[in-house]
């Protein structure tokens, strides 16, 4: 398992530069990691750039970026680790490669998630069904989803497990996990030590933009998940099939869920669309622009489908939603939204580490 | 551009507090910085922390830090040559100080690792230097100043006790403008090393500049040249022993080496100069800075053993690592059998190690050993053997623009009317050697605020 050396080496040299300085110690959970080692081993590295949420407040108050000699950017080394950690720890590793940093790659996946959905709701559509279920058959949604939804779970906990043993992670504890989830819950690291946020769309201005869409996109998922979630417990345990009412548990999350998802991802396109892409991973950045803009149409054909699930368009946009959903859970373990499950494996190796 | 009320030369810490505080007095205020964006704001760049006097917990600091304590450390680094009214008032305006940062978008953060010692007294900002650096720049034009970069300050024409007009160049083009004051806030002249030669010898053409590239003293010159008052020694510069192969400038804290009290330190004839272990490190790096400039070609040479090497910080550029002593004085370019020799008797005058204590005075010496090594003298014995090159590294020069309690500066025996001084370039106003860590800081908030203040009660009059 080989991540690009060149990429390391230039993390390591930077590291040791840092390490030397640590003005920047306040920031975020990178440094006081990276302060506590003397040499960085690949793992060391790899465990830094995921702690890393490229706030770049680091990159602005240094002294040392471009044109000094020492010609440090630190967030950009870290991300290019980072996003080849994600390519080299995934299941299937040629997936992760294919389609971390290809946004047409994505967006292929996604228009034959529509054809498949089309060609299933004409092959499958099912007599006897109501709602959704007359265009395709409760069976046949779920012999479609049943694999894709597990499959992409069991990918993420085999690079979990690499991600861990990487790194040389301690053993895990749920107490570890807490703090992670903790941290993750308010994105403590995009507040930027003191309060006042991050540094991304408007060069050295501290804002809390970029956390607020996160979070905004966070949550809407989140959101969105609990609604089926919660559906399918009603339809299994308590045998109420869909469609549900305005007020019910599923659609009062789903629209809520879906509201934020779209409104956060648009805002995350605008944000990313004025940040300077040289302090990311810059071949990474279709990637994520095409990943971010999948999880909003999701968000928004999920909408629409509501708004106009009484009218003769119902079926098309079914099938358009549904295979939106697909190819975000098919990509889930091979696109940005992977990171999520990495970071909060830094986080608990982190809260590990300092016990 | 129309004449603004005020012109800022300079575009560190103390430029930007004056412009401030200015601006804040509703003058219309320009600061024209020599550095591009990129470089801008001096020294204060490399910068860290802002030496404190509080009564009680202030922002970051705990516990007190009273004026006499302040002054009498101050006092203590400078062996008394210090103006102890410039001294006390700027000590005691530190204190208002901290919040008007705070509420100009200056952020603190607990002291530092490895700096726990400061934490009382030196409140660290967020991110160093270059971002308080950021937070002025962004407050100032939020309050409207006008920034100009890569605008470098030529010459101002002095009629009697006036400054009429500022010419400087920016672009490849000639400015003139006739601001009703003038605040000097451009620094030392350390990065003038024609200047540093000629003040200290050819031997300074071998000094490496801690600090900016753009504090090249031009506006000092021209303002001496004109019979504007000076102040202190311009033989005086402020030193510390850094590692050799950091950059020409611009290498700031990251050049450090503090790994000399575990060390014997040779020069290039692999011969010893010094007691290495006279004090802790924090209190003797500046005696280093002269005495290596001292040397042969004014270069020194680290000597550690392998149980030592993770007892300091760890250093830009890593070590360079042997297994003999031989093979390390060939990879260091020094004389193989000398170094040997140096190293052993230095070796056959240690005695019991028993008591070495890293972090404190332990008495650990060396018998009969000129010069001796009077603490954690431990015999180098243990490869892989590693050694660092020093060099003297120049952090500020101490002539400079002789200003009173309002930072105005003065010609024959009366004050320059429209003329104000703060940071670097009248730091020798207060300080005549020595330094103290963060007091730069303090002087350039102090009295950049001051010269501010000044500057726009007198445009605001006229």
């Amino acid at each position: 398992m080989q991540i690009q050396t060149d990429f390391l080496e230039e993390a390591r040299r930077q590291a040791e530069i840092c390490n030397a300085c640590r003005y920047c110690e306040g920031y975020c959970s990178v440094f006081p990691a990276l302060h506590a080692e003397r040499a960085f081993s690949d793992g060391d590295l790899t465990q830094l750039a995921n702690l890393c949420h490229n706030c770049r407040g680091c990159y602005y108050a240094c002294q040392y970026t471009a044109p000094h000699e020492f010609d440090l950017n630190l967030p950009q080394a870290l991300a290019n680790v980072r996003q080849d950690s994600w390519e080299e720890l995934a299941f299937p590793r040629a997936a992760g490669k294919a389609f971390q940093k290809n946004g047409v790659l994505i967006a292929i996946v996604t228009v034959i998630g529509f054809a498949l959905l089309f060609w299933a709701a004409r092959a499958l559509s099912s007599a006897g069904g109501e709602g959704f279920y007359a265009v395709l058959s409760h069976n046949a949604m779920v012999a479609i989803f049943l694999p894709a939804f597990l499959f992409p779970l069991f990918s993420i906990a085999v690079s979990l497990r690499r991600y861990w043993r990487r790194v040389d992670a301690g053993p895990f504890e749920p107490a570890h996990l807490v703090k992670a989830l903790k941290q993750a819950a308010n994105m403590r690291n995009l507040k930027g030590g003191h309060g006042d946020g991050c540094n991304f769309e408007d060069e050295d201005r501290f804002t809390h933009a970029r956390r607020a869409v996160h979070q905004a996109v966070m949550y809407g998922f989140l959101l969105c998940f609990a609604s089926t979630s919660v559906a399918t417990v009603m339809h299994y345990v308590f045998n109420m099939p869909a469609p549900y009412g305005l007020l019910s548990l599923p659609k009062l999350l789903g629209v809520s869920g879906g509201l934020l998802l779209v409104v956060g991802c648009f805002e995350m396109i605008r944000l990313k669309l004025r940040s300077d892409r040289s302090l990311g991973a810059t071949a990474a950045f279709g990637g994520e622009m095409a990943f971010v803009g999948l999880l909003g149409f999701v968000g928004f054909s999920g909408l629409a489908l509501y708004a106009l699930g009484q009218t003769t368009v119902m079926p098309t946009l079914l099938a358009i939603h549904l295979g939106a959903v697909l190819a975000f859970f098919l990509l889930t373990p091979f696109s940005k939204m992977a990171h999520g499950f990495y970071r909060l494996a830094a986080l608990t190796a982190e809260a590990g580490r300092k016990g | 551009m129309t004449s603004p009320d005020i012109a800022i030369i300079g575009g560190g810490n103390a430029a930007l507090c004056a412009a401030i505080t200015a601006v804040e007095a509703g003058a219309r205020v320009l600061i024209l910085e020599t550095a591009p964006k990129s470089y801008r704001g001096g020294n204060s760049r490399h910068t860290r922390n802002f030496r404190c006097m509080h009564h009680g917990p202030l922002g970051p600091l705990v516990d007190s830090y009273t004026e006499e304590e302040y002054l009498a450390d101050l006092m203590k680094v400078t062996g008394g040559k210090t103006d102890e009214g410039l001294a006390r008032l700027a000590i005691r305006t530190s204190e208002e100080c901290l919040p008007w940062m705070e509420e100009h978008g200056v952020r603190f953060q607990p002291s530092l690792s490895g700096t726990l010692s400061l934490a009382r007294t030196n409140a660290f900002f967020l991110g160093g230097g270059k971002s308080l650096v950021n937070a002025y720049y962004r407050t100032a034009e939020k309050l409207g100043v006008q920034v100009e970069y890569e605008a470098a300050v030529t010459h101002l024409e002095l009629d009697e006790d006036r400054v009429t007009r500022i010419d400087y160049t920016q672009n490849g083009q000639m400015h003139t403008i006739a601001p009703k004051s003038v605040v000097v806030a451009s620094g030392g002249f350390q990065a003038d090393t024609d200047w540093l030669a000629r003040a200290w010898g050819p031997a300074a053409k071998n000094f490496l500049i801690r600090g900016t590239p753009y504090n090249r003293g031009v506006v000092l010159a021209d303002l001496l040249d004109q019979g504007i008052e000076q102040v202190g020694d311009p033989t005086q510069c402020h030193a510390v022993a850094i590692d050799g192969r950091a950059p020409k400038f611009d290498g700031g804290i990251v050049t450090r080496l503090d790994c000399v009290p575990f060390s014997i330190v040779v020069n290039k004839d692999a011969q010893r100069f010094y007691d290495e272990g006279e004090d802790v490190w924090p209190k003797r790096y500046a005696i280093w800075g002269r005495l290596v400039a001292a040397q042969p070609d004014q270069v020194g040479y680290v000597i550690i053993d392998a149980k030592s090497l993770e007892l300091f910080m760890p250093s830009v550029f890593p070590p360079i690592k042997a297994d003999t002593l031989e093979e390390l004085a060939d990879k260091m370019g020094l004389p193989a059998d000398a170094l040997v020799q140096t190293v052993s008797e230095f070796n056959d005058a240690c005695g019991d190690t028993s008591g070495f204590h890293p972090t404190e005075l332990d008495g650990v010496t060396t018998t009969g050993l000129n010069p001796p090594k009077t603490n954690w003298a431990r015999p180098i014995t243990e490869p892989p053997f590693y050694g660092y090159s020093l060099r003297t590294g120049v952090t500020f020069t101490y002539l400079g623009l002789k200003v009173d309690e309002h930072a105005q500066c003065s010609v024959g025996n009366r004050p320059v009317t429209n003329l104000w001084a703060a940071g670097e370039t009248m730091a020798g106003s207060i300080l005549g050697q020595g330094y103290l860590a963060g007091f730069g800081m303090t002087i350039g908030t102090v009295f950049g605020r001051i010269a501010g203040k000044e500057a726009a009660a007198h445009a605001n009059s006229n």
